[in-house]
């Protein structure tokens, strides 16, 4: 598992929040993907098109262990090797010894992030290869030290200018902030890594379990130079991203393209099936497929199994306001935004990310775009109860026992009313509350509370028409 | 959404917030109503639908204040809420927070009779086109409960389409949250207010004098920034608009 950043949700988002150019950037790229999902959806019937999705992943999700076994077997019929890791530990070893096997040390990347749960990139790096990430965004958060901010879009939170001075410096380059000239310089330098790489390692979007496929979606083409150049071809897929046959792929691909860039349809769409063949002139001679539990299987039986349906297309995060203001850094792990939040405590534990179920207003905006019907809010607020039972301070439980003591009747509901009126004398100020002590003092940093009303709704009912 | 009869009698779920903060919300709510011919009453034994706890992850504690509402209006035909939020706790989370409980029964049923104000006068009631005057410049904010568990967005503005001099803008992302998210405000309430100052400068952008949402949630939220940070037009409820609008109240708006 790839280290957590010292301190809280909190911390980290008010850091991020001290920067608005990160804010002003995010909003910018959600804007453009919110847009297109709802022009790439409009006149079809996505509502059919979620139904149609969330049903395909709950039947492979619930018939897992059978859908596995069936990958496995068609891969290796076709010489994929095939390696079930429990854990990040194993996963990387298993990697490892593939590359010191096979001499590799030159490794060019695609998109993965079960790579980034993993910490693979720092792993191979303390063993001396030379990592090199292939997506666009990838290789631009790779270059400033820091890992994705976004699921499909690695480097959300950065400027046109803040990537052309990255550029600059660590390529020693003299790039314009123009996309295209950016783009021109990283293929430029990325060409090179194509062609002298000894291994590829790529994620996997979909493992076909009928044919032990591996389908692949990029728009740079960058996986399928990761996956035909070199000699070797390591794998990286999620446990529980299969699906049973190509069918099925035909409504989650749709799905994915559209909820992730509101594509209709992706620019590349690689399927592999096995190394080179003899007869083949491209191709790896090695395809393995690491197949990662890391924490999966657990979820498998708990209430939470729907986030298994997840597909990564990051809709969640493109439409949520707390992932707006300061993107996925502020979640400090792989998964940020409302997936994260839910996903992140489950894979790692809540003394790791229990505060995440936290980071969200429960708008209920990640649960409405999400293409496979995961109420993603709906986990927030469990999994918030889940962490109160064994983590809630003794302060915060007290105060919903008192709580739900006192306003369990409209008699001591209506008290409490009367002592805060009588409190907030000292307080209100003109009509507003510039400062209350904690915790409402957390309201009053940056916000005036209301005053309570001299006479509440109900004793005016009474003084008009009697009880 | 339950049709049936027209209801001719409806009780008041006003919430705590407008209860013990906003009873003008409260006030107009009652007048709208009643100018609509229908007979309302207000059942004193409620006092809040839990969701604070419910969502801070407290069900327990949830479930012991929302059964106030339970026997409130155990005999209520319809229930009408001026908040889109307080009426999806108990449309859509009672069911399930009682779920397996001996208040299962009672808390489906009043699930389904449960409305937010302008769910009830245009898809109960079905009265499309309120008249009145107000001249105002407006602009309309989605509070994310009604919006997404209810269905609620066009009922609002139609109600307000009618209102003679008041001119609605809408704003970039009207739809998007507030920030209030109750616990929310407090637990991360650096965000809380980055999302607030978002929202009323969207809000600002459109020139409006006022901006108008059907929660007092929201209301509180953005009243609050804005009598901090002096940004923005003023938060206004829905409720409240359509009263003075129609005379039922005093100008406080247009002042």
């Amino acid at each position: 598992m790839s280290a957590r950043p010292p301190g809280s949700f909190r911390d980290r988002a008010g850091a991020l929040l001290e920067r608005p150019e990160v804010a002003a950037a995010i909003g910018r790229a959600m804007d453009i993907r919110a847009r297109g999902r709802s022009t790439v959806f409009s006149g079809a019937d996505v509502e059919a098109m979620r139904a149609a999705g969330e049903a395909i992943r709950a039947h492979t999700i619930a018939n897992l262990p059978r859908y596995l076994d069936a990958f496995a077997e068609a891969a290796d019929r076709h010489g994929t090797r095939v390696f079930f890791a429990a854990d990040a530990s194993e996963a990387v070893g298993y990697v490892r010894e593939v590359l010191r096997r096979t001499g590799s040390r030159r490794i060019v990347k695609g998109k993965s992030m079960v790579s980034e749960e993993l910490g693979l990139n720092a792993a191979l790096g303390s063993d001396g290869a030379e990592v090199t990430e292939t997506d666009l965004g990838e290789y631009i958060v790779q270059l400033a030290h820091e890992p994705p901010a976004h699921i499909t879009v690695p480097a959300v939170h950065m400027t046109r200018a803040q990537i052309r001075d990255l550029f600059n410096r660590e390529l020693g380059a003299a790039v314009s902030d123009e996309p295209r000239a950016l783009t021109h310089m990283a293929r430029r330098v990325l060409r090179d890594r194509f062609l002298a790489a000894d291994a590829g390692i790529t994620g996997v979007n979909f493992g076909v379990a009928e044919t032990g496929s591996l389908v692949i979606v990029t728009n740079e083409g960058n996986a399928r130079m990761c996956t035909s150049l070199p000699r070797v071809h390591i794998a990286l897929l999620g446990m529980e991203r299969l699906v049973p046959s190509f069918r099925e792929l035909a409504v989650l691909l749709p799905l994915l393209t559209g909820s992730a860039t509101g594509q209709r349809i992706t620019a590349y769409l690689n399927v592999i099936a096995g190394p080179r063949r003899p007869e083949e002139p491209d191709g790896p001679d090695e395809v393995h497929v690491v197949v990662v539990d890391n924490g999966r299987s657990a979820i498998l039986g708990s209430e939470y199994r729907s986030i298994l349906h997840c597909i990564r297309c990051g809709a969640c995060q493109n439409v949520c306001p707390v992932f707006r203001q300061v993107g996925g850094h502020a979640y400090g792990g792989t998964y940020g935004g409302p997936i994260g939040a839910v996903l992140a405590p489950l894979l790692e534990g809540f003394e790791q990310a229990g505060d995440l179920p936290h980071a969200s207003s429960l708008c209920v905006a990640c649960t409405e775009v999400c293409p496979v019907n995961i109420p993603l809010h709906e986990h927030l607020i469990s999994l918030r109860r889940d962490v109160a039972a064994t983590r809630a301070s003794a302060g915060e439980r007290l105060t919903f026992r008192l709580w739900g003591l006192l306003w369990s009747r409209p008699r001591t509901y209506g008290v409490t009313a009367r002592v805060a009126r009588v409190g907030q004398r000292l307080l209100a100020r003109r009509g507003r509350i510039p400062r209350a002590p904690f915790p409402l003092s957390r309201w009053t940093a940056g916000r005036d509370l209301p005053p309570l009303a001299r006479e509440p709704f109900r004793d005016r009912w009474r003084r008009r028409h009697g009880s | 959404m339950s049709h049936g009869a027209r209801p001719r009698r409806v009780s008041l779920f006003v919430t705590c917030l407008v209860d013990l903060v906003h009873p003008e919300i409260g006030d107009a709510t009652e007048q709208l109503l009643r100018d609509l011919d229908l007979e309302v009453d207000f059942p004193p034994s409620q006092t809040c639908c839990g969701q604070p706890a419910y969502n801070a992850g407290f069900p327990d504690q949830a479930r012991r204040i929302g059964r106030t509402l339970l026997d409130a209006f155990e005999g209520s035909e319809a229930v009408v809420a001026p908040s889109g939020s307080c009426a999806a706790m108990v449309r859509t989370n009672f069911p399930r927070l009682f779920a397996g409980t001996p208040d299962e029964e009672r808390a489906e049923t009043l699930a389904e009779r449960v409305h937010e104000l302008s769910a009830f006068v245009v898809d109960v009631l079905g009265i499309d086109h309120l008249t009145g005057a107000l001249p105002a410049r407006a602009t309309y904010h989605d509070a994310c409960h009604g919006l997404r568990e209810l269905g609620l967005s066009s009922q609002g503005r139609r109600l307000l389409a009618g209102i003679e001099g008041l001119g609605l803008v809408e704003m970039a992302r009207p739809d998007a949250c507030c920030g209030f998210g109750g616990t929310f405000s407090v637990r991360l309430p650096e965000l809380a207010t980055a999302m607030a100052e978002d929202k009323l400068r969207q809000a600002a952008a459109t020139g409006a004098d006022v901006v108008i949402t059907g929660d007092a949630g929201c209301l509180v939220h953005l009243a609050g920034l804005r009598s901090r940070a002096g940004i923005g037009p003023r938060p206004v409820h829905l409720a409240v608009l359509l009263a003075e609008a129609r005379g039922l109240r005093g100008p406080a708006i247009r002042a």
